[in-house]
């Protein structure tokens, strides 16, 4: 072989269906991520709109109770693991590699791995739905004993989903981590990293510790189904309440990966448009990791009502309370990052002022459900759904939209059309609001969650809130629609896209090229 | 620049993390134990008492729950006795299985409240095994029990409850051979 035509090869991508699937490259692996995650962002609201279609109106209309239950659980799961998680991988592979001034990832053949298991762990879940039995429906939290002794004959292909799932977190978290530990240019040292790279690096270390424990958690549930173990069988000597702590040892840490990744881009796009340097930075950083220590440390607050005893209520409830002291830290930085700024309603900060008001919302609904003796009245009532979108959708998926908004440029080498986007912004802030607002009020009536009738007295307030879920899903076909455009034709980006952005993915040219800092930039 | 020892530790550290999530599981007793959280009374044979508290009662009340319809009928022959910490009781249980095919019964108890559940000693129980009753058959078990003398005194009352479940589905072959 000659050398000539080996370096050749590397100077650009290959053509066709096979750039995308033997693909090694950060950039082409994050597009892919990003746009499998547009892809599940709209299966999973697909079915948030199934489920908010038939809680329309009291009683059963359109789906049997069966089915809704399916879609609950599936809506919740393709969301958490589908939509989420991979924008942020996603995002990660794109930026972290550019902000850093490394190459590409530091191990690039896994990072094509952990891409493309991912579509198979959903074609699994999704094609369990048609299967004679119907798809999981013990909601994406999987409560034994619901999902041993009384989950149907298709559990076993939910399980392998998430094992699938989960191979790819870690295979993507451990790329992560080796990546900013071992190739970052010289003379960016670790207080210099831009935020998105430091909030990436903790998530990553979070996804290690938390994602084998859930997968210990599925393997359990699938050999106590089929294999006659009994480690939630009451039974057998085993716990049901047991998989409750086994699980939110998992899924307290998991919300944070949610979150922390959305800290990093609301810090990167408030400054800039703000035109003033990052607030705070170290206490950002130390903040950060303080967030993701405690969240080893508070599980079972989301067990109050399963019987604990009072001093574990009482550690639970105010470790979960000293959450809000690193976060108030937060969001006390962005707005004085804010303060006396010359700042700008680009369509990314839309979405950032957005994020930064409405997750503290969803943040304050989350102080009220640590309160031990309320939290037995709004446990499983719509006031925990209103409280988690709050923090999931105006919180982590707005910071996706801000920093698609803000990036975009830089993939694509066009401008998108920033009307079109600002209409997106409003059309998503009402909707959004009119949708999970309203939830508070009922939850705190009474209205149990994951139930597909509910009593009269509700009817007003479903009606309002399911026609806000409507207007919230058809917005973000806007959404789909600047993208598309945007990376078809557009105005053309110049390198620096933002006059206040900083960072080193602004030296290079729009669209970023195929390979770039091969040679390792100077870092002031 | 060599990604190998990191990777290897950051893999090692996953493999930890799984084997963690199992190794909860014998955490979890052993907290559970040692806090006597949960209500979990122990399921082993414990001696006897070497001292009786003649200076107090605590009434010990006992209740039974067929789990998601499990065809046993177990009822304690006293709603509930007095005793003294210390001293030994014996309690008949009266049985039945009530369906037309051989089942195999497994009790679990549970004590409340949950903190005094390690106060409770039993040196005979019908939960202690697995209990098979013919088609129709009735059957009548002993527990020996105890109150520990050393049980808070803010304890008076304590609950036995008994679950009743059907396992039958996992010992078929046993049901088979002892119908034979």
């Amino acid at each position: 072989m000659s050398t000539a035509a080996a370096t050749h090869e590397h100077h650009g991508p290959a053509t066709g269906i096979k750039r995308w699937l033997f693909t090694t490259n950060h950039k082409d692996i994050g597009t892919l991520y990003l746009l499998f995650s547009l892809l599940m962002f709209l299966t999973g609201g697909a079915m948030a709109m199934v489920i908010r279609a038939e809680l329309f109106q009291p009683g059963l209309q359109l789906v049997d109770p069966h089915f809704f239950n399916q879609m609950t659980t599936v809506h919740g799961l393709i969301m958490v693991f589908g939509a989420v998680m991979p924008a942020f991988t996603g995002l990660a592979n794109w930026m972290i590699p550019m902000m850093i001034g490394a190459p590409d990832m530091a191990l690039p053949r896994m990072n094509n791995w952990s891409f493309w298991i991912l579509p198979f762990a959903f074609a699994i879940l999704l094609m369990s739905l048609f299967m004679d039995g119907g798809g999981p429906a013990f909601g994406w939290t999987f409560y034994a004993p619901l999902s041993t002794t009384y989950s149907n004959d298709n559990t076993a292909l939910f399980v392998f989903a998430i094992h699938i799932m989960g191979i790819s977190s870690i295979m993507g978290a451990i790329n992560v981590i080796v990546t900013i530990v071992n190739l970052r240019a010289p003379g960016m040292k670790w207080m210099k990293l831009p935020l998105f790279v430091w909030t990436w690096l903790i998530t990553a270390f979070l996804l290690i510790a938390v994602m084998p424990v859930l997968a210990g958690a599925v393997t359990m549930v699938l050999t106590d189904k089929y294999f006659g173990t009994d480690f939630f069988n009451a039974a057998g000597g085993g716990d049901p309440v047991m998989f409750q702590h086994i699980f939110w040892f998992f899924g307290h840490p998991e919300v944070y990966i949610m979150i922390l990744p959305a800290f990093g881009i609301i810090s990167t796009i408030v400054p800039t448009f703000s035109r003033k340097k990052l607030f705070g930075y170290s206490s950002m950083v130390y903040a950060t990791a303080s967030i993701a220590l405690l969240s080893f440390v508070v599980w079972a607050h989301h067990m109050f009502t399963t019987g604990m005893p009072l001093a574990g209520e009482l550690f639970f409830m105010y470790s979960t309370m000293l959450i809000s002291v690193p976060t108030g830290v937060k969001v006390f930085n962005w707005v004085a990052t804010m303060w006396r700024g010359s700042i700008s309603f680009e369509a990314p900060m839309m979405f950032a002022i957005a994020f930064i008001v409405l997750f503290t919302l969803g943040g304050f609904s989350g102080l009220m459900l640590a309160i031990t003796p309320v939290d037995f009245q709004y446990h499983d009532t719509y006031f925990v759904v209103a409280h988690f979108h709050y923090v999931l959708v105006t919180g982590a998926v707005f910071s996706i939209m801000a920093a698609a908004y803000y990036w975009l440029p830089k993939w694509t080498g066009h401008m998108y059309n920033t009307r079109l986007a600002k209409w997106h912004f409003w059309m998503s802030l009402i909707s959004v609001n009119v949708l999970f607002f309203p939830m508070h009020f009922v939850g705190l009536a009474g209205m149990p969650r994951r139930i597909p009738d509910y009593a009269l007295q509700f009817a007003d307030f479903n009606a309002i809130i399911s026609i806000g879920g409507f207007a919230f899903g058809l917005s973000q076909l806007l959404f789909v629609a600047v993208v598309f455009k945007c990376i078809k034709a557009g105005e053309k980006a110049p390198a620096k896209v933002w006059d206040g952005a900083e960072g080193l993915e602004w030296q290079v040219a729009s669209p970023a090229p195929y390979h770039t800092f091969e040679t390792p930039p100077e870092v002031k | 620049m060599n990604h190998m020892p990191l990777l290897r530790k950051l893999l090692l550290g996953t493999l930890a993390m799984f084997a963690f999530a199992f190794a909860l599981v014998p955490l979890y007793d052993v907290f559970c134990d040692v806090t006597g959280l949960n209500g979990k009374p122990s399921m082993e044979q414990a001696r006897q008492s070497e001292r009786v508290d003649n200076s107090r009662e605590v009434t010990v009340s006992f209740t039974t729950h067929a789990q998601s319809g499990a065809p046993f009928k177990v009822s304690a022959q006293q709603q509930s006795v007095v005793v003294k910490p210390g001293e030994m009781s014996l309690v008949t249980f009266a049985a039945a299985n009530t369906s037309d095919q051989a089942r195999v019964m497994q009790a679990i108890p549970s004590v409340s409240p949950g903190l005094a559940a390690k106060y409770l000693h039993k040196l005979a129980c019908f939960c202690f095994d697995q209990q098979t009753l013919q088609a129709n058959e009735q059957q009548e078990y002993q527990l020996r029990f105890y109150v520990d003398p050393a049980l808070p005194p803010e304890y008076e009352e304590l609950t036995l409850s008994y679950t009743l479940f059907d396992i039958s589905a996992k010992h078929s072959e046993s049901l088979v051979a002892a119908a034979r």
